[in-house]
C-alpha cells in the first residue's frame, strides 16, 4: 500500500521536474544575455520592458527589500550587510549604502547582488537579504502560530481543539498517522516527527509567503531546498540500519560479480534521492512564480490594459492552482522524506522484491 | 546561473533558523502538542471502551435479571402445583377416612340393631311362651264347665295376646 502510494508521489514529482526543466533554460539564458541591466533598472532610467529579467529580479535572492518602484524613486526596506574577508574580518552595512551610484562603499562593490572586495580577496556574504529577512519573519510566524497551538492544547486539556489548535490539528495528525507512520512504521516514527512536522509547516508557510506580492521566494530558492534536502540526508544515512546498507553495498540476491556495477549505481541513487528533493522543490516554487509574473509581463510587453480583462482572471487561476501547489510540495517533501528515512530504518528482510 | 548557485550565506542562515525551528518547535511545540493529542486519543478509547463494556455489563445484567424471573416463575409453578397435589391428597385422605368411619358406624348401628332384634325377638318367644303357658293353664282350669264359654274366653285371650 504505502510502496504504492510512494511510486505515485515519484510519479508526480518526476512529471514536476520534467514540466520545470523545460520551463527554465528559456528563462537562464535570457539573463545571461542581460548582463548590466540590473544596475541600469535599479537606476530606474527609462528603458525596454525586460520581461526576463524583471522576472529574474522578482525570483532571486537581494539584499534590500524592494517594494515597488514609482517613477523615479524606489521603495525599499534596507536590510543589513553583513560580509566577512579573511583579510578584513567582518564588516556590517546598511544595504542603503550599495543600492546607489556605483553600488561602492567601503571597499566593497555590490554589482549584481555579488560582492566583490578592493582588495581582491574572498568575500563571504552573510547578508540578512531578503530571503533570510523572510525567513526569519516564517521561523517567528512558524513559533507564534504553534506556540498559540500547543496553548490551546493546555488550556482545553481533552477537550475539543477550538481556533487556529482545530485549524492545525488536522495537518499535524496527518504528518503524524498518514506520513510518519505510514511510511516509517509504528517503531520508529516518533522520533522523526518533530523533523517531519517542522519541514511540512515550514515549505508550507514559505510557499505561501513567497505567493503574497512583494515578498520573498524563499523556497522557491536553491539554497534553501539544499539546506534541507542536505538534512534529509543526513538524518536518512544516520539512521541507515544493516538492510538499508546492504541494499546499498551488498544487494542480496544479485551475484557478486554484479555487484561492481549496482554499488555505484546504488550510490548514485542514494545522492539522487536528496537531490531530487532540492530540485523539485525548487523548480516547482519557481516555476510556478515564472509563470505569474510572466502572465503578468504579457500586459507590459504589449502596452495594453485591455488585456489585463484576459490576463487578470487567468493570474489570478493560476495563483489558484500555486495555492494548490504550495501545500502539495510541503507534502511531496515530507513525504518523501519519511519514506527515504523508512527505508533506512527498515529492519525485515524481503527476500522476494528483488 | 544565479538561480541555481547556491548562496554561502543564505545556506548559513537557513540551517541556523532551521535548526531553531526545530529545537524550539521540538520542545515546546510539537511534544506538547503529539502527547496532548495522544492523551486525548487514548482517553476517547478509553471512553468508547468503557461504554462498549458497560453496554455488554448491561446486557449480561439483563440476561441474568431475565434468567432469575424465568426460574422464580418456573419455582413459584412448582410449589403450586405442589401445594395443590397435597391438597388433593389431603382432600383424598379426609374422604377416605371419612367413608371409613362412617362405614364403621354404620356397622355399629347395624350390629348394635342386630343384637336388638335378637333381644327383642328372644323375649317375644320367651313372652309368647310364657302368655302360651298362662291360655293353656286358664284352658286347663275352665274345661268343664262351659265349652261355648272356653271357646269364647280363648278368643278372648288370644285376642288380649296380639295387642300385647
Amino acid at each position: 500500500m504505502s510502496r504504492n502510494r510512494s511510486y505515485k508521489a515519484l510519479a508526480i514529482s518526476i512529471l514536476t521536474l520534467v514540466f520545470s526543466v523545460f520551463s527554465s533554460p528559456a528563462t537562464f539564458a535570457q539573463h545571461e544575455h542581460e548582463g548590466h541591466a540590473e544596475a541600469t533598472h535599479s537606476h530606474g532610467e527609462a528603458e525596454e520592458f525586460n520581461p526576463g529579467q524583471t522576472i529574474l529580479h522578482h525570483v532571486a535572492d537581494e539584499h534590500q527589500w524592494h517594494l515597488a518602484t514609482i517613477g523615479e524613486s524606489h521603495l525599499a526596506i534596507p536590510l543589513p550587510v553583513i560580509l566577512y574577508t579573511p583579510t578584513r574580518g567582518v564588516h556590517v552595512y546598511s544595504s542603503k549604502e550599495f543600492y546607489h551610484g556605483s553600488g561602492e562603499h567601503d571597499g566593497f562593490t555590490l554589482h549584481h547582488e555579488h560582492f566583490t572586495s578592493e582588495d581582491g580577496s574572498t568575500v563571504y556574504d552573510f547578508s540578512i537579504t531578503k530571503n533570510v529577512a523572510s525567513l526569519i519573519i516564517s521561523v517567528i510566524l512558524l513559533i507564534t502560530i504553534f506556540f498559540a497551538v500547543r496553548n490551546g492544547y493546555a488550556k482545553r486539556q481533552g477537550k475539543a481543539p477550538k481556533g487556529i489548535q482545530s485549524a492545525m490539528e488536522p495537518f499535524v495528525i496527518f504528518i503524524r498517522d498518514e506520513v510518519a507512520k505510514n511510511y516509517i512504521g509504528e517503531k520508529h516514527y516518533r522520533r522523526f516527527l518533530p523533523y517531519l512536522l517542522t519541514v511540512f509547516f515550514f515549505i508550507w508557510i514559505n510557499n505561501l509567503l513567497g505567493l503574497l506580492p512583494g515578498a520573498a521566494n524563499v523556497t522557491g530558492n536553491i539554497a534553501v531546498t539544499l539546506t534541507l534536502a542536505v538534512l534529509t540526508f543526513i538524518i536518512v544515512n544516520f539512521n541507515g540500519r544493516k538492510t538499508y546498507w546492504t541494499h546499498i553495498f551488498a544487494m542480496p540476491g544479485v551475484p557478486k560479480w554484479m555487484l561492481i556495477v549496482m554499488t555505484p549505481v546504488e550510490i548514485v541513487g542514494m545522492m539522487m534521492k536528496p537531490f531530487s528533493l532540492m530540485v523539485r522543490l525548487f523548480a516547482n516554487v519557481t516555476a510556478g512564480h515564472i509563470i505569474l509574473l510572466s502572465l503578468l509581463s504579457l500586459i507590459f510587453i504589449f502596452k495594453s490594459a485591455a488585456l489585463s480583462v484576459i490576463v487578470g482572471p487567468f493570474t489570478v487561476f493560476m495563483t489558484m492552482i500555486e495555492l494548490l501547489v504550495a501545500v502539495l510540495q510541503a507534502y511531496i517533501f515530507t513525504v518523501l522524506t519519511a519514506s527515504y528515512i523508512g527505508a533506512a530504518v527498515e529492519e525485515h528482510h524481503h527476500d522476494d522484491h528483488h | 546561473m544565479d538561480l541555481i548557485t547556491p548562496s554561502l550565506g543564505l545556506i548559513f542562515w537557513q540551517l541556523v533558523f532551521f535548526l531553531l525551528l526545530v529545537f524550539v518547535l521540538g520542545k515546546y511545540a510539537w511534544r506538547p502538542i503529539l502527547s496532548s493529542l495522544s492523551e486525548r486519543e487514548k482517553s476517547i478509547e478509553d471512553a468508547i471502551e468503557l461504554a462498549k463494556n458497560t453496554r455488554n455489563e448491561m446486557a449480561q445484567l439483563k440476561a441474568d435479571n431475565d434468567r432469575a424471573k424465568a426460574d422464580a416463575l418456573i419455582e413459584r409453578d412448582a410449589i403450586l402445583k405442589q401445594a395443590r397435589q397435597t391438597a388433593e391428597k389431603m382432600i383424598a385422605t379426609a374422604k377416605n377416612e371419612a367413608a371409613q368411619e362412617a362405614k364403621a358406624e354404620i356397622e355399629k348401628a347395624r350390629k348394635a340393631f342386630r343384637e336388638e332384634q335378637a333381644a327383642a325377638v328372644s323375649k317375644l318367644k320367651n313372652e309368647t311362651a310364657k302368655i302360651a303357658v298362662e291360655i293353656a293353664e286358664k284352658v286347663l282350669r275352665r274345661e268343664l264347665s262351659d265349652k261355648n264359654a272356653q271357646e269364647a274366653l280363648v278368643n278372648d285371650w288370644l285376642q288380649d295376646a296380639k295387642l300385647n
